[in-house]
Order: structure tokens, then C-alpha cells, then sequence
């Protein structure tokens, strides 16, 4: 069935303001295909159909009395259940915080509703965002809307999937080391990892705060540009947020002559799917007709990117989820003798077996004899892949490679072995550890699959790779319409973490 | 060779406050010796005259003018809690007789 949910953000906005359709028409049908796809996919937690009513109503009646509004106006999104949203619940994909009503809104989110953006409600992820196939929810796997027997990708799985089934039309994620750009290059979807402070991570629940970011999951370029100008800017309340300039929009369309485009060679991995490495490698080639200089380059270090990530991501998580102790809010274990006991049954109780394992690795790499060997080598491993990319980046206006190493695999193939688990995200990771902006453009399909293109560049350069992500767009043609057509799916699987 | 025994498991466990199952640390014991191995290869990169970079934002003691600001209501602040009491959050008993 048709529904206005389909379309993009910029041609929604249009019609919006000629009047031709409502924000509450257009929130009706995003909530009616949520309600009727919801259970085949498993995407959304929380669907609060009540707000956005009301909040469409009031964009509507500002549109009657002449008010100017914005291009996110009336606009129906989702957003990451990591994110916090005042009086609606928020988990973070984790039983811990079952039934958690925020008192606050996240500073994107408060942005997002400044901007007159419709919420629809919040999306499935991995526990805390740890994981690379929304598996690791505590509150069951999402499937894939082009194949309901594959994953989505994750740990922003939940909104890659509420964009590519057209139950919403945009999505806010999160990306720590790929959670953004992997299940949006899965699912079919342009997505950008701003530079880190970029966007205010205030109510975003911390995993590991070096490299956690937020950012925009679209059907294409140009409502990427859209939505990251609206959550984008300086916020007292995170002091690691930055002030730049955010128009992104202007120069969207000025081409790509002469920008000198590096291939990391290094992204091409030993392990990668070929039919994966061809399609990007044919989207490589539409960079060169743009009239682009491209040019083979090597990062080495970037092979060692995976590792230092794996010490560096679950060390700060190890300290960010001691909050979660059973005290002030979230799942308390009853009858324990004493607090400790209290604060461990709570815990063992409340949190998956990924969570369990990445506050362990994390706990030992910080412990004291261990480190030197791991996090504080892994530090300096950072360093090492930061300063490779700044003289890449003497050569290079932009580097580009595969955004995954394999398109969306089978539930179930990967979840017994978190170190496959985590070669999926084996091309976002070195981005994450620097703070630069990363863009993901569908190019092409492998197996009938999508599969992403990654652009990145040095920090602040989102207009320029947003700017080489929309020439590869308009060239590559790729079909972004959502898919709900899943009759020629394989039936949906036993929800994982169900009870 | 394992780079973490059983003991080791249990030990981590009782640091990230985690009251952990004896299946589940033969589980863990295993996997956690898997990821030891892979992420053990940052040990592989000349890293002898590189400082460490914990953060990518180049600031340092972010302060703001000493002035009450907007704070959170008490009663929101206490709403998500467990067992608030009295304005606070209860806990069970912290210290045993004679401690």
C-alpha cells in the first residue's frame, strides 16, 4: 500500500508547504505502516502515536496562522531508544531499564522537536548500542526489511529498519564504531557520522564517550544534510560539543571536478565478500566519470584500528554502565542481603551476555597489570591512525572505501562468535577512533543485498563529503523506496530476547 | 595458551559487580580469552615515541561562571527510582553489624 511516509523529507516539505498534504495526514500513515509492519520487524520499542498526533496538529495549525517553519517541519522520525525523551520511555535496548520514563529530553531530541520534527517513537538497538546486528537487544532481534530471516545491522538497527520499511521517513542513530553507518549500508540508507562534537551528546546514553556521536539515517544525501543541520551546534550541556558553521544544505549539487578522492587499500579486507569489493569498486569508477582524481593509498595502521577499538570502546564502557547499579533508577534485584549483593544481582540480572563480556574486557584492560599491554597501547594505536589519516589528508580532500566488509548476513550466523561479530564493523572503526566525519551512500546490491560506499574526510569536512556523497547518488541511481513487500521472506525466527 | 583462567573470570566479575553464574564463566572463560588473543595485536604497532590520545577534542577544564543554573526537580530526579524514601534513595544495609 502507497503512503506518504515513502517519500523523502525535502519532497514531504514541499507538499507540506503547497499545502498539498498535512503533517497529520503524513504522521497518520507513518504510524498506520508502523502498526501493520511492527511485528514483522521488531524496529520500534515504544511507538507514541498520542505525541506525535499532537505534535503534528500544532505544526499544522502554525503552518495555518503563517508561521515560518523549517524543512524537518511536520517531518515523521525515529529515534534511537539510546537517545532520552522526556516522558517517553527509554531503554537502550537493555532490560535494566525496563519501563525508564526520562525526566529529560536529550539535546537532539529537543532540537529535533524544535525544528517541528514529528517523533514516532523509539527504536530497537543492541544492549547499550554493543553490537553489529541488533541481535543483542534485550528486547528481541529487528529484521531486515528487504529479508526477514537477516539482520539489519546494528546497533542502530531498529531506525536503519523503520527508514527502509517506510515507517518513518528519517531516523536518529548513534554511532560509537559503525552503529550508524553499518545497518544504514545494510538497510539501503544514506547515513553520516558528524565529527565527533559536532552534534551535543547530552542524554545520549553514554557507551564509550570518546567516540559516541549522533547522526542522521535518511533515504538520501540531501536529507542527511537537512537533518544534521537541525540536531548540529554548540550545547552548554556537553562540554565536549563544539561551535562550527552547519549548512550543510547550500553547494549540495556543485560537483565533484577535481576533488582528489583516496582509496584506502586497507579497507578492502582479506575476509571481504568479492561481489561486496566489485560494487564498490564500480561506485569508485562513477567517482572518476564525476570528473574526481582517484588514487589508490595505504593507512597501515588501519589494520590494527579493530583492536585498539575492542580495548579502547569497552574500557570507557566498563566505567559508564557502573550507573547502572540499581540505586536511582532502572531494574533493582529484591531481597539481597546487603548493597554490593544488591548492586550484583541487579546487574547479572538486567544485563545481556555482550554487555557482560564488554564490561569485563573492559575491566581487565583498565586493571593494573594489565594496563600497559592493552589500553595504554591502544591509546597510542589511535594516535598512530590519526596522524596517518592527517597526512592522507595532505593528498586527499576525501577518502573513500567500503562501509562493510559483507552485506546483511543471517540472524543467527554470527552470534556465538563476538570476534566475527565484530569484523563487521571492521571499516567504520578507524573513522570512530579519530572523531571525523564518515558518510555511507547505497551504490549498487550484492546477492540482491545493499551495499554502502564510505566517504570520509578530515573533521569539520561533512559539506564537502555530503557534497561527493550526493554527485555518487544522483550517478549510482539506487532505488531507496522502502520495501514492505515481505512475502518472499523467510519467516520470521523466535525472538532472542523474549522471555 | 589461555590468557585468562577460570579464576581470572571470576575475579573481573566480582570487579564489574556482576553476580555471575558458574555456567556462565565457563562461557565467558572462553570467549573473553578469544577477544583477549585479537585485541591483543595493538601489542604488534611501534608505539614507543607516541604519546596516548584519549579524546579527539583539543579542550581542556571546560568551566562555566559559578552561578545557579536550571537543575533537575527533586521529585523528577527521585521519580525512576526503586525505592525512593524520604526525598532520597534507600539501599539496602551497607555495612553488617560489627563492620
Amino acid at each position: 500500500m502507497e503512503s506518504l511516509a515513502d517519500r523523502t523529507a525535502h519532497e514531504l516539505s514541499g507538499m507540506l508547504a503547497a499545502g498539498e498534504v498535512s503533517a497529520v495526514e503524513l504522521t497518520k500513515d507513518a504510524l498506520g505502516v508502523i502498526e501493520r509492519t511492527n511485528k514483522a520487524l521488531n524496529s520500534f520499542l515504544t511507538v507514541s502515536d498520542v505525541q506525535a498526533m499532537s505534535a503534528a496538529k500544532a505544526v499544522d495549525e502554525a503552518r495555518a496562522r503563517g508561521e515560518k517553519l523549517g524543512p524537518m517541519a511536520g517531518i515523521p522520525v525515529a529515534v534511537k531508544d539510546v537517545l532520552v525523551t522526556k516522558g517517553v520511555t527509554t531503554t537502550a535496548g537493555s532490560r535494566i531499564l525496563e519501563g525508564f520514563v526520562p525526566p529529560y529530553d536529550a539535546t537532539a531530541v529537543q532540537r529535533l522537536r524544535q525544528a517541528g520534527a514529528i517523533i514516532v517513537g523509539k527504536t530497537n538497538m543492541d544492549e547499550f548500542a554493543m553490537g553489529s546486528s541488533n541481535e543483542n537487544s534485550g528486547f528481541g532481534a529487528v529484521h531486515h526489511p528487504w529479508d526477514l530471516s537477516r539482520v539489519p545491522g546494528g546497533s542502530s538497527g531498529g531506525s536503519a529498519a523503520a527508514v527502509a520499511a517506510g515507517q518513518a521517513v528519517a531516523a536518529l542513530g548513534t554511532d560509537t564504531g559503525g552503529s550508524i553507518r553499518l545497518p544504514a549500508a545494510f538497510c539501503g540508507l544514506v547515513a553520516i557520522k558528524p565529527t565527533y562534537g559536532r552534534v551535543s551528546r547530552y542524554g545520549l546514553i553514554a557507551f564509550a564517550s570518546s567516540l559516541d556521536q549522533v547522526g542522521p539515517m535518511t533515504r538520501d544525501v540531501t536529507d542527511a544534510a537537512t537533518l544534521l543541520e537541525a540536531i548540529s551546534g554548540h550545547d552548554p550541556a556537553d562540554a565536549t560539543s563544539l561551535e562550527d558553521p552547519a549548512d550543510f544544505t547550500t553547494g549540495l549539487d556543485r560537483g565533484i571536478k577535481g576533488l582528489r578522492v583516496g582509496i584506502v587499500k586497507e579497507l578492502f579486507t582479506e575476509g571481504m565478500e568479492p561481489e561486496v569489493a566489485a560494487a564498490v569498486r564500480r561506485g569508485i569508477d562513477q567517482l572518476v566519470s564525476l570528473g574526481a582524481q582517484v588514487e589508490e593509498c595505504s593507512l597501515p595502521s588501519f589494520k590494527y584500528a579493530l583492536a585498539a577499538y575492542h580495548v579502547i570502546a569497552p574500557a570507557e564502557a566498563s566505567s559508564n554502565l557502573a550507573r547502572f547499579d540499581g540505586v536511582r533508577y532502572g531494574l533493582r534485584s529484591p531481597d539481597a542481603r546487603d548493597v554490593t549483593e544488591m548492586m550484583m544481582r541487579s546487574r547479572e540480572e538486567g544485563f545481556g551476555d555482550e554487555v557482560k563480556r564488554r564490561i569485563m574486557v573492559g575491566t581487565y584492560a583498565l586493571s593494573a597489570g594489565y594496563y600497559d599491554a592493552y589500553y595504554d597501547k591502544a591509546q597510542r594505536v589511535r594516535t598512530v591512525v590519526i596522524r596517518e589519516l592527517e597526512a592522507a589528508y595532505e593528498n586527499f580532500d576525501v577518502l573513500v572505501g567500503p562501509t562493510a566488509p559483507c552485506v546483511a548476513f543471517k540472524l543467527g550466523d554470527r552470534v556465538n562468535d563476538p570476534v566475527a561479530m565484530y569484523l563487521a564493523d571492521i571499516a567504520t572503526i578507524p573513522m570512530s577512533l579519530a572523531g571525523i566525519p564518515a558518510i555511507t551512500v547505497p551504490i549498487g546490491l550484492a546477492d540482491g543485498l545493499p551495499v554502502g560506499l564510505q566517504i570520509f574526510g578530515p573533521h569539520f569536512s561533512e559539506a564537502q563529503i555530503l557534497r561527493a556523497a550526493f554527485a555518487l547518488e544522483q550517478s549510482a541511481g539506487f532505488d531507496s523506496r522502502p520495501r514492505r513487500d515481505f512475502a518472499h521472506s523467510a519467516a520470521p525466527q523466535a525472538k532472542p530476547g523474549q522471555p | 595458551m589461555a590468557t585468562i583462567s577460570r579464576e581470572e573470570v571470576a575475579h573481573l566479575a566480582r570487579l564489574s559487580r556482576l553476580a555471575v553464574t558458574d555456567e556462565e564463566i565457563d562461557m565467558f572463560a572462553g570467549q573473553l580469552d578469544t577477544i583477549l588473543q585479537a585485541v591483543a595485536r595493538v601489542g604488534e604497532v611501534d608505539v614507543e615515541d607516541v604519546p596516548a590520545t584519549s579524546h579527539n577534542v583539543d579542550l581542556v577544564n571546560v568551566l562555566r561562571d559559578d552561578v545557579i543554573d536550571a537543575c533537575l526537580d527533586r521529585d523528577l530526579a527521585l521519580a525512576g527510582a526503586p525505592d525512593p524514601f524520604s526525598n532520597r534513595f534507600r539501599v539496602p544495609q551497607i555495612l553488617a553489624e560489627g563492620e
